[in-house]
C-alpha cells in the first residue's frame, strides 16, 4: 500500500483521483436520471388519460374507446384498507413482543422468521394465498384473498420498522413510567408507542404504499373485475392489475389508460413518501 | 422532543391506581399473552407457506424427483416438467442485473457517502430511494414501451455488431434482436435492484469508522486512495451482502420481467438475445391455467424452488451483514 | 321509465314455467326461431320465443366467469349490454382457456370459457358433469407485421407449421417466396409470437397444425399449452396482437377481430380444397356447415381443416363450460338466463365484432343444454 502511494507521481495520483471522482459522480447522476426519465415519461404519457371518466367510470368492452378505472381504484383502496386492518396490528404486536418481551429461543426464531417473510417473493405469497383461501376457505377468487396476500407483504415491513423504533425509545422513559407505578402494558401502549409514533406511522404508510403497487399476488387471488364491487367475497379489480391488462393489450386507448394508471399510482405513492418524510422529520 | 415531553403527562393521568393493582396484574399478563400470540402469526404464516407449497407440490416432487431441477423439457402436453430453463433464466437475468447494477450502485453510494456536499446528499438519496418505491408494474410498462424499442432499434444491433466478430463472445449475441430477451429483463431488474444495493451499501459505508479515513488522508492519500485502500476493504463483506439482497430481490421479481422477457421456455442458450422465462414469470403466466393435477403441482414446485432460493440468499446476506457491522442498527438492516 | 316499462311488459307475458314440474323439457324444445328480436310477441309461448328482457326475482346479481381470450371482445360487449338489460353483473376475466377450465374444475368461478373443448381427462378432474355450450364461432388468423408486404401474405398449412416449428426462419425463405413474390428481398428474421398462457386458441391452432403437418403432430402435438419449439410468448389474444403490433417482422395467431381492430396484416390460408381463403365470417360459417353432420351429443367438436371450397380452415367454436348440477339456486337461475340471452339476443352483436353467429341447429342444441342445468335435478331456467 505504502509503496503504491510513494511510487506513483503526485500528479498521476491526482489525475486518477479526479477521474474516479467524476466517475462516481456520474454513477450517482445516472441512478438519479433513471428515476427522472421514468417519472417524466409516465407523466407525459399519463396526463392525457386523466379526465373525469377515467376516475368515475368502469372499463369498456375490448376495443371501445373511453371508460375509466374507477372499479380498480376502489378495489385497490378497499383491499389496502383491509390489508392494513389485518397487517398493521399484527406487525406492531409482533414488534412489541420482540422489543419488549422477547427473550431466548422463541424471540430469535420469530425475528428470524420475520426476516424470512420479508424475503418471500410476492408471487409465492400469491401461490400460498390461492392454495389456502381461494381454493379452500373462500372457494373463489375474492377481494379478501387479495387483501390477505397484501397483508402478508405488509407484516414483516411494519414489524421490522416498529421493532427498531421501539428499541430506540430510551429505557429511562420506561423506568420513569414504572417508577410512577404504571404497569408494563400501559407503559408500552401509552409511553413507548406514542414516543415512537412518528416512525411507526411512516413505516406503516410506506409498507401500505408498497403493497398498493403489487401486481403478481393479486393476479392469483383477486382475479379482477370490470364492475364496481365492494363485496370482499367476490373478485375485485385492482389498479396494478388493470394497468397490466391495459399494457399488454393492442389498443392505443388502453395504452394511454395504462400510463394514466401508472401516473396515478406513482402520484399516490410519491405523495405518501413525501408526507411521511415531512411527518417523520417533524417527529424527530 | 415534543413526543418525549408528552409521555410523562400520560403517566400522571393514567399512572397510579393502587386499588386496581390486582387487575393490572392480570391485564399485564393478558397483554403479554395477546402480544405473544399475535407474534406467533408470522411464524405460523411461514410454516403455512412452506407446508402448503410442499403439500401441493408433492405430486410433482414424487414423480420427477431431482429431474425436475435438471431436465430442460417443459411440456404440459406430454407431462414432462423440467424446470432447468426457468432456473437458468432466473440466474442469467439476475446475474445481468447484478453486473449492471452493482458498479453503478456502489459508485453512487461512494459518491453519496464520500464526496457529496451535505445539501445534495439527502435529496439525491431520497430520489434514488424513490426508485425502490416505484411498483414493478410501472417498470414493466416503461420497459415494454420505452426501453424495448430502444434496445431493439439501436442497443442490441450495436452490441451484435461489436461482439459478433469476436470468437466465443459471439455466443452472447446470437439470434435475432427483438427486444424481448434476457438482456432487457436483466436491465430492467438492474434498475429495480439499484436502490436496494445502494441503500445497504450506503449504510455499510457509513459504518466505516471516520478515524480510518482521517488517518489515511492525513498520510497524504487522495480521497480515491482512501476509498481504495481503506473504505472498500473495510466494507467488502457488507457490499457482498448488499449484492446478495439485490440478487434475492431480482430472483423473485415477477411483473416487470414477465412483460419484457419473451415468455418462452424453448431453450437454454447463452445468448443475451434469447427470449426466455424466469421461475417467477413462468408461475405468473401458467399458474391459473394449469388444468392437470401434475401440471399444477409442477408449478407449485416452481414456487417452492423460488422460495427456497430467495430465503437462502436472504439468510446468507443477513449473516454477512451481522458480521460486518454489529450493533443495534447494523444487525437489522 | 324504460325499465318500468320493460318490467310491465315482462309481467304481461305468459308465464312459461314457474314450478319445476312443468319446466321445459330439453327434448320438447321447438326452436321455431333463433332471431329473438322478432319474437317479443306475448302470444307465443314456445321456448324459441323466450326473451330475457329484464331482471328476474330470485336470481343472483353477480356472476363470475373466466377463461378464453378468443371471444373476450364479444363477451365483454355482451356482459356490458347484459348488465343494462338485467342489472346482473357478469364479471368476465380473460385469463386464457386453460384458466377457464382450471377455474371450473376448482369451482373458483361460476362458469368457464374455452375454445378448446375439455379433454376426457380434464372432465374427470371436474367435480361433476360439465356441459359445453357453444357460444359463437371465430376464425384464428395468422397476423403479421411485415411493412414490405403490400398484398396479404399467402400461407399454406405446411409453411405455417414450418414457421412455428422454427424451420422457416427468414421472411425470404424459398418456401414463402414461392407463394409471396413480395417477400423476395425481406431478409429479416421471423419473430414468432405464440401464447404464454393455456389457450384454447392455441388448442385450435395446434389442432389444425397437427392435422396438416405430421412433423408438428409428432414433435409438438395439440393442447392448450404446448412446448413451443421457437418464438416469444404473449398473454392472451390481446397480448399476441399487442406483441405483433410492437415488433416488426413478427407473426402470431389471433381471433380475426383482434387483427382487424388493430389494422394488422392478415394472411390468406390455403384450405384442404387447395383454394386460397381470406379469413371471414363466411369461411367460418362454411367450416361449421361442413362439420354439421358430425357434431356429437356433448357438442365438443373440432371444425379445423374442413372440406369445401369456401372453408377457412382454422375455425373453431368457442364454448362456455358450466356444471350441469349447480349448488346455488340463485346463481343457477342467473346463469341459465345469461346463457339463454347470449345464445339468442346476444348473437346480434357477433357480426360487427367479426364473430360468426351460431347456426340454428346449434342454437337448438344449446337450448336443450341450458334447460338441463339445474339444482339437484330440478331445472333452473325460469323460462324468461
Amino acid at each position: 500500500m505504502n509503496t503504491s502511494l510513494s511510487q506513483a507521481s503526485l500528479s498521476r495520483r491526482m489525475l486518477i483521483n479526479g477521474a474516479m471522482t467524476l466517475l462516481l459522480t456520474l454513477c450517482a447522476l445516472l441512478a438519479a436520471s433513471v428515476l427522472l426519465a421514468i417519472l417524466v415519461y409516465v407523466t407525459i404519457q399519463g396526463l392525457p388519460a386523466l379526465n373525469l371518466a377515467f376516475f368515475t367510470e368502469r372499463p369498456l368492452p375490448y376495443g371501445e374507446v373511453g371508460g375509466g378505472v374507477a372499479p380498480a381504484l376502489l378495489g385497490t383502496l378497499t383491499m389496502l384498507g383491509v390489508a392494513g386492518l389485518i397487517g398493521v396490528p399484527l406487525g406492531i404486536a409482533t414488534a412489541i413482543y420482540l422489543a419488549e418481551y422477547g427473550r431466548g429461543m422463541l424471540a430469535s426464531l420469530i425475528r428470524f422468521v420475520v426476516d424470512l417473510l420479508a424475503g418471500v417473493p410476492s408471487i409465492v405469497v400469491g401461490v400460498f394465498v390461492w392454495a389456502w383461501l381461494v381454493r379452500q376457505v373462500v372457494g373463489n377468487f375474492s377481494g379478501l384473498a387479495g387483501a390477505v396476500a397484501l397483508a402478508i407483504l405488509v407484516i414483516p415491513i411494519v414489524t421490522r420498522t416498529t421493532e427498531e423504533l421501539i428499541r430506540l425509545v430510551p429505557d429511562s422513559l420506561r423506568e420513569a413510567s414504572y417508577a410512577l407505578g404504571t404497569r408494563r402494558w400501559r407503559t408500552i401502549l401509552f409511553v413507548v408507542l406514542p414516543t415512537a409514533r412518528a416512525g411507526i406511522v411512516t413505516g406503516t404508510v410506506l409498507a401500505l404504499a408498497r403493497a398498493g403497487g403489487e401486481t403478481a399476488p393479486l393476479l392469483l387471488t383477486t382475479l379482477g373485475n370490470q364492475f364496481f364491487n365492494l363485496d370482499l367475497r367476490q373478485p375485485m379489480a385492482a389498479l396494478p392489475l388493470q394497468i397490466y391488462s391495459y399494457a399488454v393489450s393492442p389498443y392505443e386507448d388502453w395504452h394511454t389508460k395504462a400510463w394514466g394508471g401508472a401516473l396515478l399510482l406513482i402520484a399516490v405513492i410519491g405523495a405518501f413518501s413525501l408526507l411521511t418524510r415531512v411527518f417523520s422529520a417533524r417527529g424527530k | 422532543m415534543s413526543q418525549l415531553q408528552a409521555s410523562p403527562r400520560n403517566l400522571i393521568t393514567h399512572g397510579h391506581r393502587p386499588r386496581l393493582r390486582a387487575r393490572q396484574f392480570t391485564l399485564d399478563s393478558g397483554f403479554e399473552f395477546v402480544v405473544r400470540a399475535l407474534a406467533l402469526v408470522p411464524l405460523a404464516l411461514m410454516i403455512g407457506i412452506v407446508a402448503l407449497l410442499l403439500l401441493n407440490a408433492s405430486l410433482a416432487i414424487v414423480r420427477y424427483g431431482f429431474h425436475f431441477l435438471l431436465d430442460s423439457m417443459w411440456d404440459p402436453v406430454f407431462e414432462q416438467f423440467g424446470a432447468a430453463p426457468f432456473i437458468f433464466g432466473t440466474v442469467f437475468t439476475s446475474l445481468i442485473a447484478l453486473i449492471v447494477a452493482l458498479p453503478i450502485a456502489l459508485g453512487a453510494a461512494l459518491f453519496l457517502s464520500e464526496y457529496a456536499p451535505a445539501w445534495l446528499r439527502e435529496p439525491l438519496a431520497f430520489m434514488i430511494e424513490l426508485l425502490a418505491a416505484i411498483p414493478s408494474i410501472i417498470y414493466g410498462l416503461w420497459g415494454l414501451f420505452v426501453l424495448a424499442p430502444i434496445m431493439r432499434g439501436s442497443v442490441e444491433p450495436l452490441l451484435k455488431n461489436l461482439l459478433a466478430p469476436i470468437p466465443v463472445v459471439s455466443a452472447l449475441v446470437e439470434g435475432p434482436t427483438i427486444g424481448r430477451d434476457f438482456l432487457i429483463a436483466g436491465i430492467i431488474l438492474a434498475i429495480m435492484i439499484l436502490p436496494t444495493i445502494l441503500s445497504i451499501a450506503r449504510a455499510v459505508l457509513q459504518a466505516v469508522p471516520q478515524a480510518q479515513r482521517e488517518g489515511m488522508l492525513s498520510l497524504g492519500a487522495t480521497p480515491w486512495e482512501t476509498i481504495q485502500h481503506v473504505v472498500l476493504p473495510y466494507a467488502r463483506p457488507g457490499i457482498l451482502a448488499a449484492s446478495l439482497l439485490g440478487l434475492a430481490r431480482a430472483l423473485g421479481e415477477t411483473m416487470a420481467v414477465t412483460m419484457v422477457i419473451g415468455n418462452s421456455s424453448s431453450k437454454i442458450s447463452p445468448s443475451l438475445f434469447t427470449p426466455g422465462y424466469t421461475i417467477a414469470s413462468a408461475i405468473a403466466n401458467q399458474f391459473t391455467e394449469a388444468d392437470k393435477a401434475v401440471y399444477f403441482s409442477a408449478i407449485v414446485e416452481l414456487a417452492l424452488v423460488l422460495l427456497l432460493v430467495a430465503m437462502t440468499m436472504n439468510v446468507l446476506a443477513r449473516l454477512l451483514i451481522a458480521r460486518v457491522s454489529r450493533g443495534p442498527k447494523g444487525a437489522r438492516l | 321509465m324504460l325499465r318500468q316499462f320493460v318490467l310491465f311488459v315482462s309481467l304481461l307475458m305468459p308465464i312459461v314455467s314457474c314450478s319445476p314440474s312443468d319446466a321445459p323439457k330439453p327434448t320438447s324444445a321447438p326452436a321455431t326461431t333463433s332471431v329473438p328480436q322478432a319474437s317479443t310477441s306475448t302470444s307465443s309461448a314456445t321456448q324459441g320465443a323466450v326473451v330475457i328482457n329484464g331482471p328476474f326475482a330470485g336470481e343472483a346479481k353477480t356472476l363470475n366467469g373466466a377463461g378464453a381470450t378468443f371471444p373476450a371482445v364479444l363477451y365483454t360487449k355482451w356482459f356490458n349490454e347484459y348488465e343494462k338489460v338485467t342489472s346482473v353483473k357478469v364479471n368476465y376475466q380473460s385469463i386464457g382457456s386453460g384458466g377457464g377450465i382450471k377455474g371450473l374444475q376448482d369451482a373458483t368461478v361460476d362458469f368457464g370459457a374455452t375454445d378448446g373443448p375439455m379433454t376426457d381427462e380434464q372432465l374427470q378432474a371436474a367435480k361433476s358433469a360439465v356441459l359445453h355450450i357453444p357460444m359463437t364461432l371465430g376464425a384464428i388468423v395468422l397476423t403479421y407485421n411485415v411493412p414490405e408486404a403490400k398484398s396479404p401474405i399467402q400461407l399454406t398449412g405446411e409453411t405455417i407449421a414450418g414457421i412455428f416449428l422454427g424451420d422457416i426462419k427468414k421472411w425470404n425463405d424459398a418456401k414463402l417466396v414461392a407463394d409471396n413474390p413480395d417477400l423476395k428481398n425481406v431478409g429479416k428474421d421471423i419473430v414468432v409470437v405464440h401464447r404464454s398462457d393455456g389457450s384454447g386458441t392455441s388448442f385450435a391452432f395446434t389442432d389444425y397444425l397437427s392435422a396438416v403437418s405430421d412433423a408438428w403432430k409428432s414433435k409438438v402435438g395439440k393442447g392448450t399449452s404446448v412446448n413451443w419449439p421457437t418464438g416469444l410468448g404473449a398473454k392472451g389474444n390481446e397480448g399476441i396482437a399487442g406483441e405483433v403490433k410492437q415488433s416488426p417482422y413478427a407473426i402470431g395467431y389471433v381471433e380475426l377481430i383482434y387483427a382487424t381492430q388493430n389494422k394488422l396484416g392478415v394472411a390468406d390460408v390455403k384450405n384442404k380444397a387447395g383454394k386460397w381463403v381470406t379469413p371471414s365470417l363466411d369461411g367460418v360459417t362454411a367450416s361449421a356447415a361442413a362439420m354439421a353432420e358430425r357434431v356429437p351429443e356433448d357438442l365438443r367438436v373440432s371444425i379445423v381443416n374442413a372440406a369445401g371450397d369456401k372453408v377457412y380452415p382454422i375455425s373453431t367454436f368457442t364454448w362456455i363450460i358450466v356444471y350441469q348440477n349447480q349448488t346455488d339456486k340463485a346463481k343457477a337461475i342467473a346463469l341459465t338466463r345469461l346463457l339463454w340471452w347470449a345464445t339468442h339476443d346476444g348473437q346480434k352483436f357477433s357480426g360487427n365484432l367479426a364473430y360468426a353467429p351460431l347456426p340454428d341447429a346449434i342454437v337448438k342444441k344449446d337450448e336443450a343444454k341450458i334447460m338441463s342445468i339445474g339444482v339437484n335435478g330440478t331445472p333452473a331456467f325460469p323460462g324468461k
